[in-house]
Parts: C-alpha cells; sequence; structure tokens
C-alpha cells in the first residue's frame, strides 16, 4: 500500500514584479492548512533553483520579456503536470508589455533601450551605455503572454490576484473540484 | 484606410526623406489660391469635404498640414478635424504622391491571375518598390484592395483611368509611355478627348455580360418606369414596390417597400435618396456594369424613390476606384436634367428632385450604409451608431433612404412591368432576378442576370466552372462552400449573397484565400470598435500558424471562440460578417484545417521561434545566446 503524498508545487516569477508571490502569501493563516497538503519544491520561497523531482503544479508569475524567461517556462512545463499562470502580466504580458507598443519603429528594442537607458528625460546613467553584461539573458523582441510559449492549463487573473481566489483554486485543484471561476471572484471594480 | 486597425500590423506609407522638407514650408501663394477656389465651389460647405479633398490631392498629389489648415479655417472646422477625415480614406495621402498614382489591384484573384508578375514588372521598369514614389516626383506605386475588375484580373488604376488583363509586357509598354511624357488617358486611345464618355468607359473596361435576364440587361424601355410613377399617388408606388417582393439587392436584403414606407412616414421638412454604389466587397462588380450600361434606369428608379417617399435630395455615392465612370454618370445627369426629368417640377409636376455624385476614396467600409451617410457628410467613414436607423435620422439627421445600384434599377422595371411580373419570377421570399459576378476559374468570368433560386452548380455549368473546388458565394464576408454543397440555391432563405461568385479549383490554396480575406478585413476596418479593429488581427495571425503547419487542435477552439466574440460585439456589418471565411471553411473544408494541426510536443509551442525572437537582441548586444546558440562553447 502506498502512502498518500504530498502534491508538489512549483513557482517562478519571470517578467514579473514579484507582487503575485506576495499575493500568494496573502493566504495567511490558511497557509498552515495548504502546507498540510503540498510541499514547495523549485520556487523563490524555497530558494530552491532547479526542480528535485516532478511536480504536480506549477505556478508562474509574470511573462516572457527575455531568454531565460523563456528557458524557465519551457522546464516547468516540462516538469509539471498542470501550469497556471498566475496575475495579468503571465496572462496577457502585463505591464512590461507595454514595450510592444514601439511597433512603427526599425528596430523597436533598439529604441526601448535608448529611451531606458540614455535619451529618456528623467535618466541618470553616467556611463551612457545600456548595460551589456555577458551575464544578462538577451531580451526578446517584444514581451511575451506564457500562453504563446507553452500551453496553459489554468489562468488566475488579477494585478495581483487576492490571496482568497490564490488559496480557493488551488485547494479546489487538490480536491479535484475545481470547476473555474465564480463571477464575483474575477470582478474588480 | 490608414486606421488603428491597419497600425497594428504596421501599414505605412514609405516616406521620402527628399520630400520631407516640403512640409515645413509655407504654402505657395497660387497653390493656396488654387485651394481656396476648390473650396468657393462647393460654398466652403464642410459637409463636402470628400470633394474638396479629392480635387486637392488630385490637383497637389498630397495634402500636407497648411494645406489642412487653410482647407479647415475655410470651412469652419479644426485642422485635426479635416485631418480626421484625410487619414481615413486610402486615396488621400500625408506624404507626397508621384504626379501618375498607379493602384495594382491587391484581390485574390488578381493574385491567381497573374499579379505578382505584374507588380514585379511595373518595380523593375519603374525603378521603384510598390509602396514608393518616385525621386523625381513622377510615379507612385501601390497595392490596393478589389477594385472591382475580377472578371479582367490582373486589373490597376493609373490615376483616374483603368488597366485590364496586365500582363509583363503589357506593363513594360505602359512604363514605356509614361516614361515618354503620354497621359494616362493615351494609354486607352490616342483620341481619348474625342469619345463619348460611355466609350472611354468601355475602351477600358469591359462588361461581360454573359446572359442578360428579363429585368435588367434586356432591351429597357427609357422613362416608361418613372412615367407610371408620375401618373400615381406616392402611397401606391410604395403599394407596388411592396407588392413586388423587391429585397435590397446590396447584400442585407431589407424589403424595399417597407424602407420605402418607413422613410415617407417619417415626420420632416426634407427626405434624401441615396444610391449606394460603393461596390467594395472583393469578388463583385454587377454595379459596374449597371452604372455603365443602365445609368438612365438607375437614375429614374432613384427619381421614383424619392417621389414615393416625398424626397428633394439624391445622392450617388461612387466608389473611389469606378472614377473612370464619372464622367458617364455627371453626362447623364445633366441629360436628365435638360430634359426636365431632373430638377425642378419633373415631368411638369410639382416634383422637385435633384442628384449629386459622391465620389469616394478607397474606404471598404463606406459600403455599410451609416459610414457611406458619415462620408457623404464629409467625415471619416465610420458607421453611425443603430438606432435611430437612416430612415428616421440618416443623412444630415433627415430621413433617409439608402439602396443598391441594382434595386434602383429594378424599381424602375417593377413601375413599368408591373409588381406582378416581379414577383412571379423567382421563388418565395426571394423574387424577381438578381445580378451575379462571377470570377475567378472559369472559363466565362462576367455578369449574369437570373432569376432567383438557381443552384451553384446551374451556375457554374453556365460559367464554365465545373472542375470548381470552392466557391466563395458572397465574396470575402459570404459563404466558402465545397463541392457537396453545389446544389445549395441563391437566394435570400438558402446562399444570400450581393452578387459575388468567386470560383476556385483544386489547385488552389484554401487557407491561402482564407488568409487573404482576413487581411482584407484587417486593412478595412475602420478602427472605431476594438472586436473588429484588434479581432480580425488575431484571426489573420491564427490562420497564418495554421498556414505555417504550427497550429495545435486547440486552436481551431480559438478561431471559433474569437469569431464568435468579434461577431457579437462588433459595432456594424464588417465586423459581424469579417469571421465569415474562417467559420464557413472550418464547417465546409474541416478536414483542411484537421490536416494541418498537430499537438505541441511537450505542450511546448512550436509556434513560438525562440530563434527569431532573440535574434534583435543578438545584434544589439552583439554575442550569442548562453541558452539558445548550441555552439557557443565552441
Amino acid at each position: 500500500m502506498t502512502e498518500l503524498r504530498k502534491a508538489r508545487i512549483a513557482t517562478a516569477s519571470l517578467a514579473g514584479c514579484f507582487g503575485c508571490h506576495m499575493a500568494i502569501l496573502d493566504i495567511d493563516e490558511r497557509l498552515i492548512e495548504l502546507m498540510k497538503l503540498v510541499e514547495v519544491d523549485r520556487s523563490p520561497l524555497t530558494d530552491i533553483k532547479q526542480f528535485t523531482r516532478r511536480c504536480d503544479i506549477g505556478i508562474i508569475e509574470g511573462g516572457c520579456c527575455n531568454e531565460e524567461n523563456v528557458h524557465v517556462l519551457r522546464d516547468f512545463r516540462r516538469n509539471c503536470d498542470v501550469l497556471i499562470a498566475i496575475g495579468q502580466c503571465a496572462i496577457m504580458g502585463g505591464l512590461p508589455a507595454m514595450r510592444n507598443a514601439i511597433m512603427h519603429s526599425d528596430a523597436p528594442l533598439r529604441e526601448c533601450l535608448e529611451e531606458a537607458y540614455i535619451t529618456g528625460r528623467y535618466i541618470r546613467n553616467t556611463t551612457h551605455q545600456v548595460p551589456n553584461d555577458p551575464a544578462l539573458p538577451l531580451l526578446l523582441d517584444e514581451v511575451y503572454p506564457c500562453s504563446e510559449v507553452v500551453e496553459i492549463d489554468y489562468n488566475i487573473p488579477g494585478c495581483a490576484p487576492s490571496g482568497d481566489i490564490i488559496y480557493e483554486t488551488l485547494a479546489g485543484l487538490l480536491a479535484g473540484k475545481f470547476s473555474g471561476f465564480e463571477r464575483e471572484q474575477i470582478r474588480f471594480d | 484606410m490608414c486606421s488603428a486597425g491597419v497600425e497594428l500590423t504596421g501599414c505605412r506609407n514609405r516616406r521620402d526623406p527628399t520630400m520631407d522638407a516640403a512640409t515645413d514650408r509655407e504654402l505657395r501663394r497660387e497653390d493656396a489660391e488654387r485651394i481656396a477656389a476648390i473650396c468657393a465651389d462647393v460654398g466652403d460647405d464642410p459637409h463636402r469635404m470628400m470633394d474638396i479633398l479629392r480635387a486637392v490631392q488630385d490637383d497637389l498629389r498630397w495634402i500636407s498640414p497648411p494645406v489642412m489648415q487653410l482647407i479647415a479655417d475655410r470651412a469652419g472646422l479644426s485642422r485635426i478635424a479635416v485631418e480626421g477625415v484625410v487619414s481615413f480614406y486610402a486615396f488621400l495621402s500625408q506624404v507626397p504622391k508621384g504626379r501618375i498614382t498607379i493602384r495594382l489591384c491587391d484581390d485574390i484573384i488578381d493574385r491567381f491571375a497573374g499579379m505578382p508578375a505584374v507588380a514585379a514588372a511595373f518595380e523593375a521598369a519603374l525603378g521603384i518598390k510598390v509602396g514608393e514614389t518616385s525621386a523625381d516626383g513622377a510615379v507612385s506605386l501601390e497595392y490596393t484592395p478589389c477594385i472591382g475588375l475580377c472578371d479582367q484580373a490582373p486589373a490597376a488604376m493609373v490615376n483616374d483611368i483603368v488597366l485590364t488583363q496586365l500582363t509583363p509586357d503589357r506593363v513594360a509598354e505602359v512604363a514605356a509611355a509614361l516614361r515618354g511624357g503620354q497621359r494616362p488617358e493615351d494609354l486607352i486611345s490616342h483620341e481619348f478627348d474625342d469619345l463619348s464618355p460611355h466609350d472611354r468607359a468601355t475602351r477600358q473596361v469591359k462588361n461581360n455580360i454573359r446572359h442578360a435576364g428579363a429585368s435588367l440587361l434586356c432591351p429597357v424601355p427609357d422613362g416608361a418606369g418613372l412615367q407610371r410613377a408620375l401618373d400615381m399617388t406616392p402611397g401606391r408606388i410604395i403599394e407596388e414596390i411592396e407588392a413586388s417582393g423587391l429585397r435590397g439587392c446590396g447584400g442585407a436584403g431589407f424589403a424595399t417597400g417597407r424602407k420605402w414606407r418607413f422613410a415617407a412616414a417619417a415626420e420632416a421638412e426634407r427626405r434624401v435618396i441615396i444610391c449606394n454604389a460603393d461596390e467594395g466587397e472583393p469578388g463583385t462588380f454587377k454595379d459596374r456594369v449597371l452604372l455603365t450600361e443602365r445609368p438612365h434606369l438607375l437614375i429614374e428608379g432613384m427619381t421614383i424613390a424619392a417621389r414615393a417617399v416625398g424626397a428633394t435630395d439624391g445622392i450617388l455615392y461612387l466608389r473611389g476606384e469606378y472614377v473612370y465612370l464619372r464622367e458617364l454618370i455627371e453626362e447623364v445627369l445633366q441629360d436628365r436634367r435638360d430634359r426636365g426629368l431632373l430638377g425642378q417640377g419633373i415631368g411638369g409636376a410639382e416634383f422637385d428632385f435633384d442628384i449629386r455624385l459622391q465620389l469616394g476614396a478607397g474606404a471598404y467600409i463606406c459600403g455599410e450604409e451609416g459610414a457611406l451617410i458619415s462620408s457623404c457628410e464629409g467625415l471619416p467613414g465610420e458607421p453611425k451608431t443603430r438606432p435611430p436607423f437612416p430612415v428616421t435620422q440618416g443623412y444630415l439627421g433627415l430621413p433617409t433612404v439608402v439602396n443598391n445600384v441594382e434595386t434602383f434599377c429594378h424599381a424602375a422595371r417593377i413601375l413599368d412591368k408591373g409588381a406582378q411580373w416581379f414577383f412571379d419570377m423567382g421563388h418565395e421570399g426571394s423574387h424577381g432576378t438578381k445580378l451575379f459576378s462571377v470570377s475567378g476559374d472559369c472559363l466565362n468570368p462576367g455578369i449574369y442576370e437570373l432569376p432567383y433560386g438557381l443552384s451553384v452548380r446551374d451556375l457554374l455549368a453556365m460559367a464554365g466552372g465545373e472542375d470548381a473546388a470552392a466557391v466563395a458565394v458572397g465574396g470575402a464576408s459570404g459563404t466558402m462552400i465545397a463541392r457537396d454543397q453545389f446544389d445549395r440555391t441563391l437566394s435570400f432563405d438558402d446562399l444570400s449573397t450581393a452578387g459575388a461568385v468567386v470560383i476556385f479549383n483544386g489547385s488552389r490554396n484554401i487557407l491561402e484565400i482564407v488568409e487573404y480575406y482576413m487581411s482584407f478585413f484587417v486593412h478595412e476596418s475602420c478602427g472605431y470598435c476594438t472586436p473588429c479593429r484588434v479581432g480580425n488581427v488575431f484571426l489573420q495571425k491564427a490562420i497564418g500558424k495554421f498556414r505555417d503547419g504550427l497550429a495545435n487542435p486547440e486552436d481551431i477552439d480559438y478561431l471559433k471562440d474569437l469569431s464568435g466574440t468579434i461577431i457579437e460585439t462588433s459595432r456594424c456589418g464588417l465586423g459581424t460578417t469579417s469571421p465569415n471565411p474562417i467559420l464557413t471553411t472550418l464547417e465546409n473544408f474541416p478536414l483542411i484545417y484537421a490536416a494541418t494541426v498537430k499537438p505541441s510536443k511537450d505542450r511546448i509551442r512550436a509556434s513560438f521561434d525562440i530563434q527569431s525572437a532573440i535574434d534583435s537582441a543578438r545584434h544589439l548586444a552583439k554575442r550569442r545566446s548562453t541558452i539558445f546558440d548550441e555552439d557557443f562553447s565552441k
């Protein structure tokens, strides 16, 4: 007879602000109940950098703005049974995707970096250079929502989503009862 | 039209830096005087903005900021209001265009008929690429959507002249003649100026009437319908039209008599009759033939409608692509005024009605009733919110009847021959005859006038298109059917159409056709509402994935979902029909989609191409990827 094992969860923050990870902590004291059901594998919360084993649920915050984001996202897809995009950046690209609006330039990425580091009115950059350390991952031409790079199983909307909706979604998935959101949960006005 | 919808996909006129200096220059005095004269010609009326801007574009070859300011001052508008109109229409330009502007028809039929080779020949002969203007300002070369000549493709406009059935050899001759200083008119005939307007039109464009039916293309007596209408009360005319079962021939099929009755019943001092001759649906060219061969019948029909609803003002809205018919129509209008059939006291009765010709400037959306009215009012061609419907509040807020060219022609015939005669043709719910514009892969492309209720198969047999594999009934926004449905009938309750029947044989790529149609809608969306402006771009991208073999099975659901959203939430008919090429091919050619999708490996999307996504950063950073360039360590 096999022992009932805890579900394994992994999380990552790609092109996001870590606000969604903060929102995960907004689960508050229910974290104690949740931790009876799950163990956290690869995640900034545990500081585990690589998957130690295959996981049941992967939670992705942020979209893809650079090559490392793509690499991490694909790694999550290969190593997680269920992949959840959490928050607007992961679902739609969010604020970082504002740079996608530079669309009539011959070199939109160059224009974006120059404005951010050199020509912008409020920039104080004494080097007058765009950072280019070899350790920096290459940027993508645009910011992509996660669903354009891999298949995403569930989206939890919000910026950031509330602790309640995160808890209820996870609890529902773990109990095998998740069947989408109530309208009240995903209205923000 | 360069609208927001287009901007998403990056359509922009190339700017010639040598000409940019002109932007800042003061307006030359002689130019200013000519512009002032153009404005004065229409009484500085802001509602005649289309006429002003078209004339200025023809004269100066572009509409610069100081020119817009001058026009705005004359018409009592702000410069930005004028710019809103200029930027909307494809034939109006904010960058200098060549003295000769060559517009190549980019319809799918033209492409299949050899337009790529024709375009290459133009590029080689003129030394410029499509989208560019030559450095000396002599010639511009550009693409334009369907110009209504699918039965004689590939076709092009050279200023106001139309060239058909182009070949690379003919292009070389044309380019040499233009370079040799000949006018575009000389390409048609060296005695062009001596020809009658009708001869000028038919020298440029063949009618290709393949089958003349009982109503419109058979010999038609002059003025018989109007004569009878003048003896009838307005109410009696409407009853006659209602009894005939005539329905609008522009696509929507609204009962013509009812429309007239609504307009007649609306409380107003003035009422307006508008003829929609903005035939822009790819594959449709029936109105072109009626305007060429039955212009008197059309004006007669409009005059009868005016008598029926009590209208004094008429507008004939002619699409900008049919500018070569302008003189012909103007001549007909003047002839009828001279004969007392237009103007004050028509037929000696107390009945005043006159018509002005309004030219469009290259915008498909203006075929939509509300957008057409906006355009007549001198505004960007954006649809209006409904209700109120035009029959109660249309042009300038007046009750307005907008009918298609063919509808007015039928109305005139019904008054002549009687409602019963018309009602007896066709079948239940679809009475009378219909003009079909047949083009594509068939032996005899052209116009067929036939009673409603004919099967697609019968029409294919008549046109010599028996080996068809697919037929787009109704053009881009219509229904694409496969062989197993060729027994369906052309009528309002089965395959409803404004008349386009586009035939594709088995060698054509259905997905290429669908992708073309979607790119057409992306280009022609007016940009007002988001579902249409953005949604069509997403649909086009998604179809691109199918063509590239990168689509997943769930992308089929995505196409259906997104199409449903666009149809449900768009503001006008463009958005509510633009997903049709996708939806009808999904339904009627399911195997094509099924064969091109495959599940993604490891659930990682093949459609995301990391190499192209990091390429610009690779060049900017001048280094390779440590993750995705495999030979990094070597």
